[in-house]
């Protein structure tokens, strides 16, 4: 008998079991969720520019133009997208360390987000927080977490806000299935439910926290996390945008209405590593393979392409424009200057004398 | 005596007292399948199985606390955290149970367990990855609070936290596990609390702990070129602090300058130098000097970032202020 077989608290699975099952995507076409055609294109451009920037960013991160952690998102670009479209604009978001996504979504440009990535003055977050720690809150995206779980809390408190000033906005917080075993999720969530806060919170389960599948590191479905709370949930398949426009249309919609959170868990997939160092040799290369096969990007291009609602030729021209903005993106975060080092000292409080100790 | 890597005698540590007491055994984030964040703990699933060798959920307070539970109940729990900044949203297991349960129970309760893993900055990785906390978890009776800064004394270290029954903070660095130095194959053990003289000099003392060690060592380099012979004094455990080593070291330099990696309010630096004025202010011939990290969070930037960690150049200008040579 083998050291695994006799006392064996932490389950290891010999054989390798897909991450995640999707769920069926929606059967709803464009039309059936009033997405009008143009609007079809600049979702197919916002995921197309999502990908290209960080396809990009790592290529800037090989040729050390910057360090830190780089996490990239290639391969949840739906979720973002599809959630930035369901909402309004001046709804609120709130992400972990993953960001780059959902910060483009939101309203920061990609100069600023390339900028922050290179740590320099006209970033996002004027070069003091990086990758991780992306902030807009102008254009209501509320950070770049990167502390796994603990911006499950603000969200709550991002809701109260909204509340109490009776603005009608919905509060959105995602974050990855690893964060679903901290105590700041159940803590959360039993506020949120408790006080009838309008959140919603998503979990991007995409099968895995760092090097450790969902059912190595979770018991129970993740979906489930809600139910003793009361918590209205769901499960939808973050591969499809119109499954993420679909469902998060409908969540909002109640969610705006009863003033009462809701979990949703969207079943996504990461293409790269957890971060630049991880070679990601926990999963093999064919369960890769059989997700890139449902590339939500691939997915929808073939939607317009079949349905004839654009041509090759058109989707080229946006992916050159894309190309583009992205180069741009990069001549721009190298052009401009660092922060002045007296910045070191500035933005820790709200006075400009504070007598700092040395 | 081989060169080996500071992940290496980690890894030799835990092994060892692994082999040597059954009650021993590890958790954390992708301690096991993984073989470690920072790879510190390879192989170790392979040898000990996943009885003794455990992967944990990113949760912080459940496996701190769940390792308390574990001491309390006969175990010998080494807690390995990601980083020490995570172990923030786990610190109330540390500070109000494995720190307090012993003192609190009259004494009955012994709480024999390690949390160890990387502290304090890594280079660009913002402020939240950032911080260094040996002054924080020295600040708390119950506590002992571990930093060294080479492989040497780490291996030695650890194995006498393992089999200290005190709960134990041992903070090691990201960016040291790489570093090389000679460590003996045969087994030893060293002792907490004790400071190191790791170079002598008779003009200035100067006390550094973990990563800033090393940076101290690079300032004396220099200054010794220009004529000055510093002392220099690894304190290895931050509490106890080894005090009177120290005291004897600036009642001959007369002057000291403490080097350290957390900010400057209420941090290691404050109390050595306290200390330093109450038990030797008739030795001193300059006001005891600090070099710390400033009293800001750590920035991203790169630039920033290097105006934010000290480096030689500081400890060389607090020695040139101690000395009144500039
Ligand atoms: C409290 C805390 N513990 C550990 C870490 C280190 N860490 C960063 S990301 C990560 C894995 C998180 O996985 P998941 O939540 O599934 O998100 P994903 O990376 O898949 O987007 C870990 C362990 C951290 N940042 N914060
Ligand atoms: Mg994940």
């Amino acid at each position: 008998m083998s050291n695994t077989d006799k006392a064996s608290i932490t389950s290891r699975t010999a054989s390798i079991t897909k991450a995640t099952d999707l769920p069926k995507p929606t059967r709803k076409t464009h039309k059936g969720l009033n997405i009008s055609e143009e609007q079809l294109l600049e979702l197919y451009e916002s995921m197309y520019l999502q990908r290209r920037f960080e396809e990009r960013s790592m290529q800037m991160y090989q040729k050390g133009k910057f360090g830190g952690f780089l996490h990239l998102y290639i391969g949840q670009e739906a979720v973002s997208t599809g959630s930035g479209f369901a909402l309004n604009q001046d709804d609120d978001f709130i992400t972990a360390y993953r960001d780059h996504g959902h910060g483009l979504v939101k309203g920061i440009t990609p100069n600023e987000a390339m900028a922050e990535l290179f740590g320099k003055k006209d970033g996002c977050s004027r070069g003091k927080g990086g990758s991780m720690h992306y902030f807009k809150p102008e254009k209501h995206f509320w950070g770049g977490h990167g502390i796994v779980g603990a911006h499950l809390p603000l969200a709550a408190g991002i809701a109260f806000a909204n509340k109490y000033q009776e603005n009608d906005r919905v509060t959105i917080c995602f974050f990855g299935d690893g964060a679903v075993d901290q105590g700041a999720l159940n803590e959360s969530f039993n506020l949120a439910q408790l006080w009838k806060l309008p959140v919603i919170y998503v979990v991007e389960n995409n099968g895995y926290s760092m090097g450790t599948a969902v059912h190595r590191h979770s018991a129970g479905k993740l979906a489930d996390r809600a139910y003793p709370y009361g918590m209205k949930y769901d499960v939808v398949n973050g591969m499809d945008l119109f499954s993420v426009i679909d469902k998060v249309s409908e969540v909002a919609e109640r969610v705006r209405e009863t003033k009462e959170p809701y979990f949703l868990e969207v079943v996504t997939y990461r293409y790269r590593g957890h971060s630049m160092s991880d070679p990601a040799n926990y999963r093999t290369k064919e369960e890769l393979e059989e997700y890139k096969k449902i590339d939500p990007i691939e997915r929808l291009k073939t939607y317009i392409l079949d349905k004839k609602l654009a041509s090759e030729k058109d989707l080229e021209a946006i992916n050159e424009k894309v190309e583009e903005v992205v180069l741009e993106a990069v001549e721009f975060a190298e052009n401009s200057d660092f922060p002045d080092e007296k910045e070191l000292y500035q933005d820790v409080y709200a006075d400009d004398d504070f007598p700092y100790l040395t | 005596m081989a060169q080996k890597q500071f992940r290496e005698v980690i890894r030799e540590a835990i092994r060892e007292e692994m082999e040597r007491d059954e009650n021993v055994f590890i958790m954390g984030e992708e301690v096991a399948e993984y073989n470690g964040a920072y790879k510190a703990t390879q192989g170790l699933l392979d040898q000990f199985g996943d009885k003794r060798v455990l992967d944990t959920p990113i949760s912080e307070l459940g496996f701190a606390g769940l390792g308390v539970g574990a001491a309390m109940n006969g175990l010998r729990p080494i807690v390995e955290f990601m980083t020490f900044n995570f172990a923030l949203v786990g610190v109330d297991q540390i500070i109000n149970n494995a720190a307090k349960i012993r003192y609190m129970s009259g004494g009955q309760v012994k709480i024999p367990i390690v949390f160890r893993g990387p502290n304090a900055s890594a280079g660009q990785l913002g402020a939240t990855h950032s911080t260094s906390f040996e002054s924080f978890y020295a600040h708390f009776p119950g506590l002992i609070t571990i930093h060294p800064s080479e492989p040497y004394d780490a291996k030695g270290l650890l194995k006498a936290a393992i089999r200290d029954d005190n709960p134990v903070i041992f903070l090691e660095s990201e960016q040291m596990y790489g570093w090389k130095q000679e460590v003996p194959d045969e087994e030893y053990l060293l002792p907490i609390g004790k400071a190191k003289v790791k170079r002598e000099g008779k003009d200035v003392t100067v006390v550094a702990d973990g990563k800033m060690y090393h940076v101290a060592k690079k300032a004396a380099e220099e200054l010794a070129k220009d004529g000055v012979e510093v002392e220099l004094i690894d304190p290895r455990t931050i509490k106890p602090f080894d005090m009177k080593t120290v005291i004897e070291s600036v009642k001959k330099t007369n002057r000291c300058v403490v080097v350290d990696e957390s900010h400057p309010f209420g941090g290691v630096a404050a109390e050595v130098g306290f200390q330093i004025q109450r038990d030797a202010f008739d030795y001193l011939d300059a006001p005891v000097q600090r070099v710390t990290i400033p009293d800001v969070p750590a920035p991203f930037s790169r630039k920033l970032f290097d105006a934010w960690i000290p480096g030689p150049k500081q400890v060389i200008d607090a020695v040139n202020t101690v000395t009144y040579r500039k």
